[in-house]
């Protein structure tokens, strides 16, 4: 009795619920995301003053009624500046999430599909690129292309290829090796009509959820280049860029800094949660 | 007699499998570890030349890179200017050639030369690397208490405790560095004053930035963890335990974490090159010298060669945890045992 008591036994609810998000999260993480696209369309209806205001009589203002995240060294209103900067930086996310992919996609299907050596030789490209943490190959790449919009795009897309890459090849390669395409090798489908039908698809599927998880993690690279002062250049309202200006003000001023990086910490997280309910909805669809 | 004899024959065969056994299976065991290390070597490789040709890709003239790099302008230079340059780094040469003598300077521990600083980049990064190791040891050996901690406490302890062990896992695991140095700074060393704004390299100023990079790095490994100690609960010897009158603190502690920090175990070298690359944002923040800052203000003023020589580093230390921690694992696979 007592060691019936004792003994932690998971209820059978909760272990079927393990991996589906809790529904609040899932309502929360929409909601952000629903902000953060009204954002990205319309930032002339969620904004409350001009970006680029210059109001030098309320620099430096603590968050307050009329300045919901308070203002920065110019007097310019920050809630106003991240809006408008939404747009540059979901931009920046999506398009190293489009590079990365796109790397990811080739690499890892030509691992997996090709002969012999070259299959070989393409794997051996992956680990090595997969040696160098994102975010020192990114810097690499920055030092050799320049800092800027487009290098934070490309340094960051390059930078997260390589795990990606690898996903890619074990998706196709357990495609590959299923009693699926076993049973359509024995009725004698053609290897071309087997990849397109079986392979292809069931090994993509699961790139819907990658995609939302890779625009978050995405987007916060790029800050991290951007916080190193090796982003878009400030005064651009872009998310990063306004971390690299806060950042001298980080005394006087942290709402600067702790604000933007907050933005991006919510958009990551709630890319984060829709992208597992993706992953946890198409597991369970396989079931 | 009969039985004296099936016993005698039994030891003979016994003694014979016994013999034959730790001979192939030291034999398999070299080869996996072989394997390994040639697969190590093939990745060093690769780095090396990675770093070759981002330096080969350098837009624009070479050697008037270089010169504005060290002068800080960007200005049209003069044939005899760049004739010493191509001189004195050997840019003239084929791109082959070049390559053979990278290479060639790398095995004896050569990283080339600084193109702002005048120095070889083996010097400046030999001065630096210490306290980047002592603070990414330190956040390590951290983020392993922190973890086991916080696991010991949430993991199996009824789904909403569970749940909420799990969300923090996620989302302390996503937290960008920058964001979390910040938030520690404000907290502690600008409202509390209990450390230092400033770290520098004092050991006081050590435990904050060790912290900023331990607390993403426990929620990541927290979660490959979790769920290996929720199935682990469930097991038989776990009940066993329990029957032997063992407390639950005592059963957590000894049977169950055991079998569920092996993939945190794995993670090890990944763990080592992640940490590394926080500490370039970690050290910016906090002011710490180290190797981060140097590769900071080397990528702001194009100073490849030192950017490369970090860089390689920083792969050939992956490289090398990852294939110790792969040893290891050959080493200890009960499979092998039996083969």
């Amino acid at each position: 009795m007592t060691l019936q008591q004792k003994v932690p036994v998971t209820p059978p609810a909760a272990r079927s619920r393990k991996n589906v998000v809790a529904p609040w999260g899932l309502g929360a993480a929409l909601a952000a995301l629903l902000f953060f696209v009204a954002a990205l369309v319309a930032p002339q209806v969620l904004a409350t003053h001009d970006p680029y205001a210059l109001d030098l009589a309320n620099a430096l203002q603590a968050p307050s009624l009329a300045h919901w995240f308070g203002t920065d060294e110019s007097g310019r209103d920050l809630y106003s500046r991240v809006v408008w900067g939404t747009r540059d930086s979901l931009l920046i996310g999506i398009g190293a999430t489009a590079v990365s992919l796109t790397i990811a996609l080739i690499l890892g299907a030509i691992a997996a599909l090709a002969g012999k050596y070259v299959a070989g030789t393409v794997n051996r490209v992956i680990e090595v690129l997969f040696a160098f943490p994102t975010l020192l190959l990114a810097l690499l790449l920055v030092t050799v292309i320049g800092p800027s919009a487009f290098s934070q795009v490309f340094a960051v897309g390059v930078g997260t290829s390589p795990g990606y890459a690898r996903m890619i090849r074990g998706q196709i390669l357990s495609a590959k090796n299923s009693g699926y395409v076993e049973a359509a090798t024995a009725l004698g489908h053609s290897r071309g009509r087997i990849l397109r039908h079986h392979v292809i698809p069931n090994a993509i599927r699961p790139l819907v959820a990658v995609i939302a998880l890779s625009v978050g993690q995405s987007i916060v690279w790029a800050s991290s280049l951007a916080f190193l002062g090796l982003g878009v250049a400030p005064p651009s309202p872009e998310w990063g860029a306004l971390l690299d200006a806060g950042r001298l003000y980080i005394t006087q001023a942290p709402w600067l800094t702790v604000i933007p990086g907050l933005v991006i910490v919510t958009l990551a997280i709630a890319a984060t949660t829709i992208g597992k309910h993706i992953q946890a909805s198409l597991e369970k669809g396989e079931k | 007699m009969t039985l004296t004899s099936s016993n005698k024959a039994a030891a003979a065969a016994d003694a014979s499998a016994s013999a034959a056994r730790p001979a192939s299976r030291h034999r398999i065991l070299a080869r996996r570890i072989g394997e390994k290390l040639v697969g190590a070597l093939i990745v060093l490789f690769g780095a090396a030349t990675t770093a070759f040709l981002a330096q080969a890709a350098l837009p624009g003239d070479r050697a008037t890179v270089i010169l504005n790099t060290r002068a800080g302008q960007a200005i049209q230079r003069t044939p005899e200017e760049l004739a010493q340059i191509n001189e004195q780094y050997g840019l003239l040469n084929p791109i082959v050639v070049q390559y053979f003598d990278y290479m060639r300077a790398l095995l004896t521990g050569n990283l080339g030369m600084s193109y702002q600083q005048y120095r070889p980049v083996s010097a400046i990064i030999l001065e630096q690397i210490g306290p980047t190791l002592v603070l990414t040891l330190t956040a390590i050996a951290l983020s392993w208490l922190i973890m086991v901690v916080w696991i010991i406490l949430t993991a199996g302890r009824g789904p909403r405790l569970s749940s909420f062990g799990a969300i923090v896992d996620t989302t302390t695991a996503g937290l960008p560095h920058y964001w979390l140095a910040i938030l520690l700074l404000l907290v502690f060393s600008l409202s509390l004053g209990w450390f230092p704004v400033i770290s520098g390299s004092s050991p006081a100023g050590l435990l904050l930035p060790a912290l900023t990079l331990a607390i993403p790095l426990a929620g990541f490994m927290s979660q490959a963890t979790r769920t290996e100690f929720e199935k682990s609960l469930e097991q038989p010897f776990v009940l066993s335990a329990r029957m032997r009158g063992m407390g639950d603190l005592g059963v957590r502690l000894h049977h169950v974490l055991r079998h569920s920090v092996l993939p945190a175990v794995t993670l090890s070298g990944w763990a080592l090159g992640a940490t590394i690359s926080g500490a370039v944002v970690v050290e910016t923040v906090f002011s710490r010298a180290g190797i981060g800052r140097v590769l900071v203000t080397a990528v702001s003023s194009q100073d490849l060669p030192i950017v490369t020589g970090v860089v390689v580093l920083i792969a050939a230390l992956y490289v090398v945890a990852n294939l110790l921690v792969d040893v290891v694992y050959v080493l200890i696979d009960p499979r092998l045992k039996n083969s």
